[in-house]
């Protein structure tokens, strides 16, 4: 396969879509933490990494969100990190064998930074190099920062990456909440600050994953497209999730996604992917949208 | 400018060594301590929780206005403990069995507490029972549950039915993302609350 952002550079890829429920339906109970999950059963990660595949993505994410010590360290899983990330990134290569690119995902510590939080920034630091070393090591072909809220952790995980391999391209995102006054994070971070300060940090590729449905996202993809050149990353969950008769369900189908992943494309997004709620049925509607857009 | 309303502007700046300065500042005035806590100290985290609910402020500024607020408070606690310490109500709260998920939960708790409410914050990851034994014990008018999981929601019913089969008669909060308002009837909570500054404001309702 050719370099990642070479590749980048002929058109638009597509990213896979949600892992959790995915592991649900292989026997994640509530409350188990994914990641140990995913570590007693390498052969679910490989049904998922396949049915995505299979569905058309190019890109296929690792079950490692929460593997970084200090998120691992609430289920006192701390010392299994070099283990649990290794482990993921060799079942989603096996899975794809050279057919798609392995993204390694990397999600918040679940800390706050000093002064609101307690957390040190020399230890987020630590805590993302040392989750990452075993990412990269196991061979991942890209890192993927996401689900941020918080520019000031955001920035340390993509220096982290790059201190590392300044060679492996990282994609980071962030999760905006729509307000009367425009998009912002939990953390009061807006759109145009956050495009700037990935940028500045060193990510390659910018863009948001969760916490809107594809509508609203093709809103956030206009601004940033308005505010960088570099390439975009859009991974919407499927609307918000609603309880109906006790069961969570995500509001919008693979039928409602087609034409928006479109509008999606026409904004300049580069990567268009999923995140709650999707599944590979959601993928292949992005697929048949990206392969007609190249057309 | 009065030193009441000083402390409620350097409280909203989130400024932990300010406050606790002019706290001690206006009681050397003769301010006594509960005119202090209401018309200074809560009075602005009502002005932080009401910006925060139109998103003019985000999480960062009201954890740092919490801050301030709990430098403000362990000035006042020995002066507050002569007078009797006036309490809105108490509340009960923790994120519920299996879900570690706590910065919602944590942000409701500060927010009641700056609002006047006394709060017995249980932690994350608490079993049912946990719930119900600590209402009885402190005797708690409220308690408040939260989840971020649609796979943890679900342990909401069965503190409800921990409650019941005690005999507890505590209003029941409920939030979280998953959480809605029909949700919250399903389970026969008294309160769905959709952020914290809304929980807040109904739970400040029902206490009246």
């Amino acid at each position: 396969m050719i370099g990642f952002l070479e590749r980048l550079r002929q058109g638009p890829l597509v990213a896979d879509g949600a892992m959790g429920t995915m592991l649900m339906e292989r026997g994640l109970k509530p409350g188990e933490c994914p990641e140990a999950f995913g570590l007693a059963h390498p052969e679910a990660l490989g049904e998922i990494a396949r049915a995505y595949l299979e569905a058309g993505a190019d890109i296929i994410q690792t079950n490692t969100f929460g593997a970084s010590p200090l998120k691992l360290a609430s289920y006192k899983l701390e010392d299994k990190t070099e283990e649990i990330n290794r482990k993921a990134v060799e079942a989603a290569r096996r899975a794809v064998a050279g057919k798609a690119y392995v993204s390694a995902s990397c999600g918040p510590t679940g800390r706050l930074l000093k002064p609101v939080g307690d957390a040190d920034p020399e230890e987020v630091l630590a805590a993302f190099k040392r989750q990452m070393k075993a990412l990269l090591d196991a061979g991942a072909d890209i890192l993927c920062i996401e689900t941020m809220t918080d520019l000031g952790e955001a920035s340390l995980a993509v220096k982290a990456a790059k201190s590392l391999r300044p060679d492996v391209p990282v994609m980071a995102t962030m999760t905006f909440d729509k307000t009367s006054r425009g998009f912002f994070t939990m953390m009061g971070v807006s759109v145009k600050k956050a495009v700037e300060g990935l940028k500045a940090a060193g990510a390659d590729i910018v863009g948001s994953n969760c916490g809107n449905g594809i509508e609203a996202m093709v809103l956030i993809a206009k601004e940033m497209r308005t505010l960088t050149d570099l390439p975009l990353i859009i991974q919407a969950n499927a609307g918000l999730p609603r309880l109906v008769g006790g069961k969570t369900v995500y509001p919008e189908s693979p039928e409602f996604w087609a034409p928006k992943a479109k509008d999606l494309l026409a904004a300049g997004v580069s990567i268009v992917g999923g995140c709650c709620g999707t599944t590979p049925e959601h993928i292949r509607a992005i697929r048949d949208s990206v392969s007609r857009f190249r057309a | 400018m009065d030193i009441l309303d000083e402390v409620s502007r350097r409280l909203q700046e989130g400024d932990e060594e300010q406050v606790p300065a002019l706290v001690r500042k206006a009681l050397s005035q003769g301010k006594t301590a509960p005119e202090v806590l209401d018309k200074g100290l809560i009075a602005g985290m009502n002005v932080i929780g009401a910006k925060f609910k139109e998103r003019e402020l985000f999480l960062p500024d009201v954890l740092l206005a919490a801050k301030a607020m709990h430098a403000g408070i362990e000035v006042l606690k020995p002066h507050l403990a002569k007078e009797g310490l006036p309490s809105a109500g108490k509340v009960v709260i923790g994120t519920v069995q299996g879900d570690l998920h706590d910065i919602g939960k944590n942000l409701v708790s500060i927010m009641l507490k700056g609002a006047g409410f006394e709060v017995v914050d249980l932690g994350k990851d608490v079993p049912p029972e946990r719930f119900a034994e600590a209402v009885e014990k402190e005797k708690a008018g409220f308690v408040g549950m939260s989840a971020l999981l649609t796979t943890t929601m679900p342990v909401m019913a069965k503190v409800v039915e921990a409650l019941k089969a005690r005999g507890l008669k505590a209003l029941i909060m409920v939030g979280g993302a998953p959480v809605s308002e029909e949700y919250a009837k399903e389970i026969g909570a008294d309160l769905y609350a959709f952020d914290a500054a809304s929980a807040v404001e109904r739970a400040k309702a029902l206490a009246r």
